[in-house]
């Protein structure tokens, strides 16, 4: 009975619900039990070293690749059920996929008819497609003429001429400018607000902190974390962060029993060239951070406290230094970033 | 079903468009058998043929009436270009290539030779003409040998039984008839070849003397001067007839010459067809095509499709212009034709798409499949026709695709031969394309 509701739920969930899938070659395991879910209007980064298995599994939801066992259900849809579900899925790939001896125009015709356009519709969706990427003017021009910016936005717009329920961008913005980078982030947000369900890829952490609604971290091809940034970054020992600069070097052991300060550490000391390494290690002694700043001259302090919340936890920093008679001379804020939650999670970097 | 057709629409303009909007690739693919094939076809036209006389040299060392005339002659004879260099001089000029070969009659030619006519096989007392030839040049050693017999034989035989002066005997009868009376033949006989003598020598100073009042210019009772001529000579004569479509129609070298360069350039095109397909893969165009709800038979089936009516496009082309400015003309069967070049069309595409499944990237697939075309289409008689090929060769190449196309076209064009003679052709090009785009389909990597 239960299993009953599930599957009507899931047949009449709208967007993408991607469940257990499972991809082996031979005796390599590349994908295993990985599940990813995408409402309409909503991005979701997929986010992973190469080789986590980000690809295969966008192949896979795609219907390029079949998967060993799990399912891919689009706007409550199985995709087994036959190339009705393809045409409700739109896939950038990462490479430059356009013939560049046909214009624009006749690129997306070719590619509208393979969705089973013709006629005013292919017309009018082809013109819709160019229009959104900024492309009207160039459409009866050869991409062989466009620069790096305008071949990834027409790439783009090939994907948009069938005007698809889910799009899946694989890594878009690889070797191109800031601009061309900024006008497609416009795209995407339009096709957001236009209720597409969007999977995006990539390897720059600052486009999946810009774009995305939610993150899903791929490593050996499990997921090893999903969920809304906000609370990825919770998992982080020290997500948010305030540096602070004084006169003097306020009690720390005491500082750390402030509200919503989970540590406090000394950063920097004049001229004493800080020791990152030291900083970095959550294991440090407190004890040292003292005998350290009695070490040189006490006059002005540079100190790296980690907050619950930023937004409500800084006031109170600054009330309890302000009561301890501690002038401050200098305040700035940070947050830790998805190199370091991949970091936290794995012990490699990103890229590596 | 819709939306497969207009999906193969789709992927069948979309590569005509490509081809036809790389102009240089569209020139090279035509122009390049257009030429090629002029060359081969002016090489192997009737024509050249007789303006290409063999370069011989004849070394005379006899210096007699009889191996002047034998000179004389073979200058005269329309397959030999004839020249007389010292013997040293000839020697080096066969060695060089300037000439084929060199024949030189030796001394006491003229008198040994009628001799060694009545020999009776004897070859100590044969005379012996050498024949000196550029081994390069082998199959003009034939040539020589059969022209130069034809000439001895003919002037031997004059200078034997065609009489001496008028009213004299003929001296080598006389030398004969000595011959004879001092050899131990049997009695009986030579008794026997003297009456034959006698005869002979009877009837020579009969026709010199009737040759002299011809020449006199005293008439025959019936008017006729040459009554009573005589001479001795080949007792037939050749005639050269080329079998063709037609009784009257000459053999057109470039017929043979287009089908073997069209069926080249055709299949190179193919090979640009399957490195197209790798590099699809590459640019993630293939992950494009996957992704759309298109079968894996539409996708294949577009692309066999667009290049067979492509390569079909190219062969109509190149024959067109065999026909308008070279005279090639199909005489056999026109649909019989249009059949071949369909078929072959399609064995090109096949050809591509296995090309397309083995290989593995552009770079290194396209030298492979560069030299298993030239292999091809060597084998296939392109270059050389196949009729010239060693017995064992021709039967091997009946399992090169291309042999079948290339014999199918001649046949249809200079042979002349109805579409019977296509359809065995067209079979074999078609089990030839079955098992290409079996064996591709099987190979095929569809995941990405």
């Amino acid at each position: 009975m239960h299993n009953t509701r599930q599957a009507t739920a899931t047949q009449n969930a709208s967007g993408l619900i991607a469940t257990n899938l499972e991809k082996r070659y031979g005796d390599r395991h590349v994908v295993s039990n990985v599940s990813i879910t995408v409402k309409p209007g909503e991005i979701v980064g997929l986010l992973g070293p190469n080789g986590a298995g980000k690809t295969t599994t966008v192949s896979m939801i795609c219907g390029i690749v079949e998967a060993d066992s799990g399912s891919v259900f689009i706007a409550g849809m199985d995709t087994n059920d036959g190339f009705a579900t393809k045409r409700r899925i739109g896939l950038v790939p990462q490479d430059l996929a356009l013939y560049e001896n046909l214009s624009a125009l006749q690129n997306l015709e070719l590619f509208g008819a393979l969705y089973g356009l013709s006629g005013d519709l292919l017309k009018s969706r082809t013109v819709e497609a160019l229009a959104l990427v900024g492309l009207s003017d160039r459409a009866k021009d050869k991409p062989a003429t466009f620069s790096g910016g305008m071949k990834r936005r027409l790439n783009i717009a090939i994907t948009l001429v069938h005007d698809p329920e889910v799009l899946i961008l694989d890594e878009p913005t690889v070797g191109i400018d800031p601009q061309s980078r900024n006008a497609i982030f416009d795209n995407l947000e339009t096709l957001k607000a236009h209720g597409k369900a969007i999977i995006y890829t990539t390897h720059y952490m600052e486009e999946a902190e810009r774009l995305c609604d939610r993150i899903v971290i791929m490593d050996h091809g499990k997921v090893i974390a999903s969920d809304s940034l906000a609370n990825l970054y919770k998992q982080l020992p020290a997500s948010q962060t305030l540096e602070i600069e004084c006169d003097n070097l306020p009690d720390l052991a005491a500082l750390r029993k402030v509200e919503g300060v989970t540590d406090a550490v000394l950063a920097s000391v004049p001229a004493v060239k800080p020791d990152a390494n030291r900083n970095a290690d959550p294991d440090h002694e407190p004890q040292a951070d003292q005998t350290m700043a009695k070490a040189v001259n006490q006059t002005t302090s540079k100190i790296k406290i980690s907050l619950n919340d930023l937004s409500t936890d800084a006031a109170k920093v600054l009330v309890w230094l302000g009561v301890q008679g501690i002038r401050v001379n200098r305040v700035s804020s940070g947050r830790a970033n998805l190199e370091s939650l991949f970091l936290t999670l794995t012990g490699r970097q990103l890229r590596d | 079903m819709y939306n497969t057709v207009s999906a193969l629409k789709a992927l069948v303009r979309k590569d005509i468009i490509l081809f036809f909007s790389n102009r240089r690739s569209l020139l090279i693919t035509i122009a390049a058998p257009i030429l090629i094939a002029a060359f081969f076809g002016n090489l192997m036209s009737p024509k050249s043929a007789t303006i290409s006389k063999v370069p011989v040299a004849v070394v005379d060392l006899d210096r007699s009436p009889l191996s002047t005339k034998i000179t004389t002659a073979l200058a005269a004879d329309t397959a030999f270009d004839v020249s007389t260099p010292p013997k040293a001089e000839a020697t080096e000029l066969v060695r060089k290539g300037k000439l084929r070969a060199m024949i030189v009659l030796p001394a006491g030619f003229g008198a040994n030779a009628p001799r060694a006519l009545f020999s009776g096989g004897d070859n100590k007392n044969l005379p012996q003409i050498d024949i000196h030839y550029d081994p390069s040049q082998s199959m003009v050693l034939g040539l020589v040998r059969g022209v130069l017999s034809q000439h001895v034989m003919e002037e031997v035989s004059q200078s034997v039984f065609g009489g001496g002066a008028a009213g004299a005997i003929n001296p080598v009868i006389e030398d004969l008839r000595a011959q004879v009376a001092a050899s131990t033949t049997r009695p009986d006989l030579k008794r026997d070849l003297a009456e034959m003598f006698d005869s002979i020598a009877k009837v020579q100073i009969q026709v010199k003397a009737q040759a002299q009042t011809n020449s006199s210019g005293v008439s025959q009772p019936d008017g006729s001067k040459s009554a009573g001529g005589f001479s001795f000579s080949l007792p037939f004569k050749t005639e050269a007839i080329e079998v063709t479509s037609e009784f009257d129609k000459k053999y057109n070298g470039y017929a043979q010459s287009f089908a073997g360069m069209s069926v080249q350039f055709v299949l190179f095109m193919g090979i640009d067809f399957g490195i197209a397909l790798l590099l699809a893969r590459r640019l993630g165009l293939w992950k494009r095509f996957r992704a759309a709800p298109i079968s894996r038979a539409t996708l294949l089936g577009g692309s066999i499709l667009s290049c067979t009516l492509i390569a079909t496009f190219v062969m109509a082309i190149v024959f067109s212009v065999a026909m308008a400015v070279f005279g090639v003309r199909v005489e056999g069967s026109m649909a019989g034709f249009l059949g071949l070049i369909v078929t072959f069309g399609l064995l090109t595409a096949t050809f591509g798409l296995l090309i397309a499944a083995v290989g593995k990237t552009p770079e290194a697939t396209r030298g492979l499949a560069v030299l298993a075309t030239l292999l091809m289409v060597m084998l296939g008689g392109a270059w050389v026709p196949s009729f010239l090929f060693p017995d064992w060769l021709q039967t091997v190449s009946l399992a090169v695709p291309t042999r079948w196309a290339i014999d199918g076209l001649a046949a249809m064009t200079w042979r002349g031969l109805g579409i019977e003679a296509a359809l065995k052709p067209i079979l074999a090009m078609l089990g030839f394309s079955a098992l290409f785009g079996g064996l591709a389909i099987w190979q095929f990597d569809w995941d990405e």
